[in-house]
């Protein structure tokens, strides 16, 4: 009898180390602006990670792995993006990166990561993160340069060549600002008046009545937030919605900055993601079975809409996780190599995504579409 | 380019009187004590935060939708004065506005808990159409904050000149001791000139929330303005504060159109530089008494 | 609240300097040689704002432009001109210096609040010019490429080289205050923060003394700024914006205004505490603000005065040991 249990106790304890190997960890970080001047940006991106690395352990993880996602708040600066990027590498040991949140942040942790090698998945929009190509350096945000072609194309075709720009001072603004500047000649646009504003301003009526004087046929919003309203609401008090279009950016393809703006918003313009319109593409579009499903996943899952900066987390989250599965290893070269190699025609709440040596951004601009704003809801235009 | 000077001079009417507004909330609790309450921006946040889900989610009326969140605000800054600057009133001023700084973090902090870090809107008070001013356009919600604050500038000049409470602020402000000595209350008054500040913080958020949106950290920004309108002016007067604030915001707007926007608020601030150069007390300021 | 003088500083400084020396040797984790660094960054710029407020009692609300001005000047001359990073460095310092004296000037006869908001305005305008002056600094995107600093050919491009350098320069400079506080100079400052009236009176040149503290705050400040530059490889109109001068006169007021010691606590802990922070997640900001407002209800004369008080009483404490041993080796001169 008691050999019986002994033998029954030695193979039960030759047992749990298989029982216990199974239960892989990774651990992935996050430095995000959660708290200060871009969390609007970081907020959303905290709370998607969060959700989906609960959903995904739930299920077992994935092959199982489970994820150990570690998230800190950066509060959008970059000495703090530093800070926390060398805890999350030095100190909590994790092997890959996502974030940061705002342009500024990833260059300063560019040179971390170079050093570190640890994999970063950035979710910016500022063309310097990704052109040069950096080897560790990945983004999941539709840069600035391919979203300005877009529109760029869009208003060659209707022969709007006169252009203005209204955008905030801060790093996304000004380089919406130098990327059209740069685009604008290749598309025969003409670019009539610039002007800028303190992302915390409350009033823009003298912009853009400078603006307005020019009589451009586009004029272009680049900002984030409140202010995006506040300039809605200017341009239709001066009564520029009458003769000329509003063309906000891709930072604000979210309906509830859209909703404040009540009926300032209607007829505004802006580039965006096929997503956010994925019932209105034609039935022969190869793309719309993928996103009409990821579209419902998404809103049923977190009871809002598909939103931008919790969209671009989303997808960062994904295009590792995926690399996980394929290389079922948490080896940081390996994963980045994994998704360099492998993201291929990836469906993302950005865009259709392909990642290459030399492409680190992984969109182009016909993934893009114009829509607008209309009665409540967005409208495919092109 | 006469349009373009109008339009500037216009918003900088509507964006001064909200500086001016909000200054005047500093020049209360400036007149009692000498402090200068970092947390007045919030003040005007939390009036416009809690008339916002007051009105946008339980739908109350707008009225007493103004007089809860007045009320409530009015009571925060009493707390805060109460459990933060009471106990060490008699501490170097220096300290007592390092605390009013913790007091707006911690407002902040609580703030972004309850409200998130979402944009909330409360609709206009009147039509959202323009007045339009050949060729220039001006909110009609501008004219609201204008009138408001003047008529809280006129309302300061009467309580501060005229009624026992205000006078005895005033004379807690010139000598806390002889105040004391003649039975005035000084716990009183500041915890009086606290509350007064949040109420007004209140009303100058509520007022200016359909035009600026308001969002959790949007305090920062208008303590600074409020704060620069004040001191412009001359800090403790109320006039001052008012021209402090129309200055500063008819410079911004004026250096938008003239100079350009990226650089406008350098040159104002270069302006109140040169103007503080001058006048050292600020524009209708009496020049601070040094005790020898 | 005057710190107490005497040999006791120097005693307290090979302490300090010999803990941070050897501290390395039981952690070098990058990540907190890092945090070491931006602290020793930071009480720099305190130290010398503490010399301007503490002693000198002036408020500069606009000091991080200064940081701002070193950084940036360091940064340009070395990114984009591939002048030698000491020599920027040197050339940062001049300029700033010279930006301080023409602000000084008109700005220091201001007082009170006044001062307070020339000093903002002041900061907000450099803030403004470092993102407008995109040809040079890179605006709001930042300046990348910031090449290191090396010394002899020996490249300081890891952390825990940097946090010697930073170390170093900060106890040579903390060196040269308490020098500068026990000096003549010293006693002048303190004079005009008292009654400066009196000062006057008694012959000191006010204005022209407060201008050259302000300088050297400065100088300070820029030191700082070339070092952070150097360090981080990239920098940023946001990390020297008006959210920075309210941090370093938060230091200067919580470790204790005209204390030494009070500068690298404020910077020490204010440096510290949002890393402790990070943790509790959403009510980090709560419990900051709360501590702001604790620590300054219980220590109104900041952290140090407050306790150097305690300690220097306790002598006179009947049958304190620590009294007594205090009294006699700490401060001779008070006898028995």
């Amino acid at each position: 009898m008691k050999k019986c249990m002994v033998l029954m106790i030695a193979i039960l304890l030759c047992l749990t180390p298989f029982a216990t190997a199974q239960q892989k960890v990774i651990k992935i970080g996050a430095t995000l602006a959660v708290t200060g001047v871009a969390s609007t940006l970081g907020d959303p991106e905290k709370k998607t990670l969060e959700m989906l690395t609960e959903e995904l352990n739930s299920k077992g993880g994935v092959k199982g792995w489970k994820i150990e996602m570690i998230i800190y708040d950066n509060e959008g600066d970059p000495t703090k993006a530093v800070t926390t990027l060398k805890r999350l590498i030095t100190k909590d040991g994790v092997k890959a990166v996502i974030g940061p949140s705002r342009t500024p942040d990833a260059l300063a942790m560019i040179p971390v990561i170079e050093e570190t090698k640890i994999p970063m998945l950035a979710l910016v929009a500022g063309a310097p993160v990704v052109h040069p190509v950096k080897k560790w350096v990945f983004s999941t945000a539709q840069p600035n340069d391919i979203v300005i072609e877009k529109i760029a194309s869009y208003l060659k075709d209707r022969r709007m060549n006169r252009v203005a720009i209204i955008y905030s001072a801060d790093a996304f603004g000004e380089d919406g600002y130098k990327v059209l500047k740069n685009v604008a000649p290749k598309y025969g646009l003409e670019l009539v008046a610039v002007e800028s504003f303190q992302s915390k301003d409350t009033d823009m009526t003298t912009q853009l009545s400078k603006i307005k004087v020019q009589n451009p046929h586009a004029v272009l919003c680049w900002a984030v937030g409140p202010p995006t309203v506040i300039v809605m609401k200017n341009f239709k008090q001066l009564g520029m919605d009458k003769t000329m279009k509003l063309i906000q950016s891709h930072g604000v393809a979210n309906k509830k900055i859209f909703q404040l703006a009540g009926e300032a918003g209607e007829g505004v313009l802006l580039p965006s993601g096929k997503i956010l319109i994925a019932e209105q593409l034609s039935d022969r579009d190869p793309q719309k079975a993928a996103l009409v499903k990821y579209k419902k996943d998404y809103e049923s899952r977190f009871k809002e809409p598909v939103s931008t900066f919790g969209g671009h987390a989303y997808d960062a989250f994904w295009m590792l996780v995926k690399a996980l599965e394929r290389t079922d290893t948490d080896n940081p070269e390996r994963l980045r190599d994994e998704i360099e190699k492998n993201t291929v025609n990836f469906y993302g709440t950005g865009g259709v995504f392909t990642y290459s040596p030399t492409d680190h951004n992984g969109l182009k601009a016909k993934d893009l579409v114009m829509i607008e704003w209309r009665n409540g809801d967005w409208r495919l235009i092109e | 380019m006469f349009e373009i000077i109008l339009q500037a001079i216009l918003s900088g009417i509507t964006v001064g009187s909200i500086y001016g507004l909000i200054g005047l909330g500093f020049n209360i609790i400036y007149n009692a004590s000498y402090i200068i309450n970092f947390a007045q921006g919030e003040f005007v946040m939390l009036g416009g935060m809690i008339a916002a889900t007051t009105f946008n989610v339980f739908k109350i009326n707008p009225i007493y939708t103004l007089i809860i969140s007045t009320t409530i605000v009015t009571l925060i800054g009493a707390l805060i004065e109460r459990m933060a600057i009471q106990p060490v009133r008699h501490a170097d001023v220096s300290v007592l506005v390092i605390i009013t700084i913790g007091a707006s973090i911690f407002i902040r902090g609580i703030s972004m808990l309850i409200w998130g870090k979402d944009p909330y809107i409360l609709p206009p008070f009147t039509s959202s159409e323009p007045i339009i001013i050949k060729n220039a356009a001006i909110n009609p919600q501008s004219l609201w904050i204008i009138g408001t604050t003047i008529v809280v500038v006129i309302f300061l000049q009467f309580f501060f000149k005229k009624t026992i409470t205000g006078k005895a602020m005033r004379a807690v402000a010139d000598n806390k001791k002889a105040a004391s000595l003649m039975g005035i209350k000084i716990e009183r008054i500041l915890l009086i000139s606290f509350g007064f500040s949040g109420a007004l913080g209140s009303i100058a958020g509520i007022i200016i929330t359909p035009i600026t949106l308001t969002t959790y950290d949007i305090g920062i920004i208008f303590g600074l303005k409020g704060f620069s309108a004040a001191i412009l002016g001359g800090i403790g007067n109320s006039f001052g504060a008012l021209i402090g604030g129309l200055l500063l915001g008819i410079l911004e707007c004026l250096a938008a159109a003239l100079v350009s926007s990226g650089y406008k608020d350098a040159v104002a601030f270069l302006i109140l530089l040169l103007v503080l150069f001058i006048k050292p007390s600020g524009i209708l300021g009496k020049g601070l008494i040094e005790k020898v | 609240m005057i710190m107490q003088y005497g040999r006791i500083n120097y005693y307290i400084l090979i302490i300090i300097a010999a803990t941070v020396l050897a501290f390395p040797l039981f952690n070098s984790n990058e990540y907190i040689i890092s945090v070491m660094n931006f602290m020793g960054i930071n009480i720099m710029i305190v130290l010398g704002l503490n010399l301007l407020m503490g002693y000198a009692g002036q408020i500069s609300l606009g000091h991080a432009g200064f940081f701002g001005m070193g950084a940036y000047i360091s940064g340009i001359l070395t990114a984009k001109y591939s002048i030698n990073p000491w020599i920027a460095l040197i050339i940062a310092v001049l300029l700033t210096s010279i930006l301080a004296l023409t602000v000084a000037h008109p700005t220091l006869r201001l007082k009170g609040y006044y001062l307070a908001m020339a000093t903002l305005g002041f900061g907000m305008i450099l803030s403004i010019i470092f993102v407008q002056l995109d040809e040079l600094t890179g605006g709001a995107s930042g300046l990348v490429g910031i090449p290191y600093l090396s010394i002899f050919g020996f490249n300081l491009s890891t952390s825990l080289r940097m946090y010697y350098l930073i170390w170093v320069t900060l106890f040579v400079l903390t060196v040269l205050s308490i020098n500068l506080v026990e000096s003549k100079i010293g006693r002048a400052l303190r004079a005009i923060h008292t009654g400066e009236v009196a000062a006057m009176v008694l012959g000191v040149e006010t204005h022209k003394l407060k201008i050259k503290v302000f300088i050297l705050s400065a100088i300070f400040a820029s030191l700082a700024g070339s070092y952070y530059a150097h360090f981080v490889n990239f920098i940023s109109p946001s990390s020297f914006d008006f959210h920075y001068s309210i941090l370093f006169i938060t230091m200067v007021i919580l470790g204790g205004m005209g204390s030494i010691w009070g500068s690298y606590f404020g910077g020490s802990l204010l440096s510290i505490l949002p890393e402790v922070l990070h943790s509790i997640e959403d009510y980090n900001i709560i419990i900051y603000g709360f501590l702001l407002i604790i620590i300054m209800f219980f220590l109104p004369k900041g952290v140090i005065p407050t306790l150097s008080e305690y300690i220097s009483n306790m002598p006179e404490r009947k049958g304190s040991i620590i009294g007594k041993l205090i009294s006699t080796y700490m401060y001779p001169q008070k006898g028995k």
